[in-house]
């Protein structure tokens, strides 16, 4: 009877192995047979499927200074909206958890918003805005962070509040306080390494939310990477295709990196035991 | 058990503190008085107000009336980083993402003390509690018991003027809770720090307190050491939170209140005669299965509670039911059905009026 029952353990696992295996593969060829070809497009030789390899539109993306200029700012609005978007959010959600916990769905709600209004309608009302902006104040590509900071809040709102969520920030705060901490040492030293990994995937949405991003910065005339794509798609399709893989990759590089940073822990002085034990009582 | 000599703690005042949330009163007035290196447990039921008390000592919160006075300072404007106050809390409060002595060591990093003698008073307060050989390890590498030792490690470190303990023990099973609690009072000796330690449980106040101070309603209904807290209640309220409590029927009469024919002397001995239920202590009464059986005082066993050392028995006394306890070794001649006589140890009790239908009527 045990002997039975062990054997249709084994199938049931062999099964279940099969069925994850499966799902995996399905999953793989869904995401990576567009990549692929979008590679073999963007490293075609003539027109048609195999008519050889060549790395020309790969090599062209740096001769167009415009696509060049807005890889940059695209960059830099990923940089400038993620920090932006976490010294915004961290410091006000901590707060709110600490002292205002009656306004936590109110302020979960003012989040959440910009994901129910669609982004043409955001475009209208930021015009007024960006017009004002351009006049009084700059009109430079990285002013488009303002609009971009209020797109990635519905996201980021959701990654840090997973990682607040999973920590006893009143305690840790209180903890901190009464050793002496300022409120700054608090943020810093005690709540931010222990939601790393949050922060780190709020980042990650924010850099691809931005690197993707396309209605607002076309309706609002600012040439960003997508806008350039599109562009460049009209005039040469291969260095299009070719950047678009290139801007997948980086995100793809990102979360390798995510990952890993997220799993690393830090390893604490193993000798300082050892001295203190050996007499090293200075 | 106490080494007085050691003592260098702060006198620390707490003068007529007052809380409010919204049309909550959480601490009404509150006046207490630590003496320099004394350990004073404050207990009382959930929400009457000796956690508030304790963050309101710690800075953690703000009064809406009264001082807090710290060695002679008055610190009720100063934020919590700006007190030299240890804390320990309820809820596990290690930093997840540093070893045991980075915890210890945390505060006095805040303190800007140079990384060697960081290092080094770091692990001397882990010897103390006896963790030095887990200086290493994360939180989640240690059991609760071993967390709450880093946690007491690391609000002594920073050599503070006063220790708040904040029902540091709750969350930790019986047998650490006990050894932790011994561990607790130790150190606090050793150390001579002055101490508040809030609690609801009695047993826990009773064995590490110099002095017990029992809250109802943010209000300290009394306050003494802990022998008088039990055996001499200033209130009824005092008498029920503090250990069980018998209420039975007598009168007042010539200072003494008569129960079922017994004389007991009053602990408040000025009150008027007159009917009134008395408060009597279960150790103060014991059972007999010889001589007459006959009189007020006689029942049956209904019920025998073991609790280890001491067991708990229920009398009946005809509609009143009585709670005796003693040695477990005595209730072996009284099983449950047995017809005992009730005899009451003449301590002062304490008398409650105001209750219209009390046992025993």
């Amino acid at each position: 009877m045990a002997a039975v029952t062990a054997s249709f353990q084994r199938s049931r696992r062999a099964r279940l192995q099969a069925f994850r295996y499966v799902v995996l593969i399905a999953a793989a060829i869904f995401f990576l047979v567009p990549l692929l070809a979008m590679f073999e497009f963007s490293t075609r030789k003539g027109l048609n499927v195999g008519s050889g390899f060549t790395l020309t539109y790969w090599r062209q993306i740096f001769d167009y200074p415009d696509l060049v200029a807005a890889i940059t700012a695209s960059l830099q609005l990923a940089a400038i909206t993620s920090i932006g978007m976490l010294v915004l959010l961290v410091p006000t959600m901590v707060w709110v958890r600490l002292r205002l916990p009656r306004l936590t769905r109110i302020v979960e709600f003012i989040c959440l918003l910009p994901l129910t209004i669609p982004a043409i309608v955001l475009v209208v009302g930021f015009f007024p805005m960006y017009q004002w902006m351009g006049i009084n104040f700059s009109d430079s590509i990285l002013t488009l962070s303002f609009a971009y900071v209020v797109l990635v809040l519905p996201y980021c709102y959701r990654a840090l509040d997973a990682g607040l969520g999973a920590i006893d920030v009143k305690t840790l705060t209180e903890a901190a306080r009464s050793l002496g901490a300022s409120w700054f040492t608090v943020m810093w030293r005690v709540i931010v390494p222990n939601i790393s990994s949050a922060i780190l995937n709020a980042a990650l949405l924010s850099v691809a939310l931005v690197l993707g991003e396309y209605t607002i910065a076309q309706n609002l005339l600012y040439n960003n990477l997508q806008v350039e794509i599109a562009q460049l798609g009209r005039a040469n399709a291969g260095v299009s295709i070719a950047v678009a893989v290139a801007s997948l990759l980086f995100a793809f590089i990102l979360l390798v990196v995510l990952a890993f940073v997220g799993r690393r822990r830090r390893q604490p002085s193993e000798t300082l035991v050892q001295d203190f034990a050996r007499g090293g009582r200075k | 058990m106490e080494k007085a000599a050691t003592r260098q703690g702060v006198e620390v005042r707490l003068e007529n503190l007052q809380r409010r949330y919204g049309a909550v009163t959480a601490l009404d007035g509150l006046s207490l008085t630590l003496g320099a290196g004394e350990l004073v447990a404050l207990l009382g039921p959930s929400g009457c107000g000796k956690t508030t008390a304790l963050r309101l000592v710690a800075g953690l919160e703000e009064a809406d009336g009264g001082r807090v006075v710290i060695g002679g300072n008055d610190v009720t404007g100063l934020p919590a980083n700006k007190r030299n106050v240890g804390m320990v809390f309820q809820a596990y409060s290690l930093f997840p993402h540093m070893v045991a002595w980075e915890n210890v060591a945390f505060g006095l990093q805040m303190r800007k003390v140079g990384v060697e003698e960081r290092k080094r008073r770091a692990l001397e307060t882990l010897e103390l509690v006896g963790l030095a050989s887990m200086a290493n390890r994360y939180a989640t590498q240690l059991s609760g018991g071993q967390q709450q030792r880093v946690a007491l490690a690391r609000a002594l470190a920073i050599r503070p003027q006063v220790l708040l303990l904040d029902e540091p023990l709750s969350a930790l099973d019986a047998k650490v809770r006990s050894r932790l609690r011994d561990e607790i009072r130790r150190v606090q000796l050793e150390v001579g720090i002055t101490t508040l330690f809030v609690t609801h449980d009695q047993e826990e106040a009773l064995a590490i307190a110099d002095r017990v101070g029992v809250m109802q309603s943010g209000q300290l209904e009394q306050l003494g050491p802990p022998t008088t807290v039990y055996s001499r209640p200033a209130t009824p309220f005092v008498a029920d939170f503090v250990g069980l409590t018998n209420r039975l029927a007598g009168t007042v009469k010539n200072r003494e209140v008569e129960v079922r024919g017994v004389r007991l002397p009053l602990v408040q001995p000025d009150v008027p005669d007159g009917p009134a239920t008395a408060l009597v202590r279960p150790e103060a009464v014991s059972l007999a299965t010889d001589g007459v059986m006959d009189g007020p005082l006689v029942g049956t066993v209904i019920a025998v509670a073991f609790l280890g050392a001491t067991s708990r028995v229920t009398v009946d006394l005809g509609g009143v039911t009585v709670l005796a306890q003693m040695p477990t070794a005595q209730t072996a001649e009284h099983p449950a059905g047995t017809k005992v006589r009730l005899t009451l140890r003449p301590d002062p009790v304490l008398i409650q009026r105001e209750e219209t239908n009390p046992a025993g009527s």
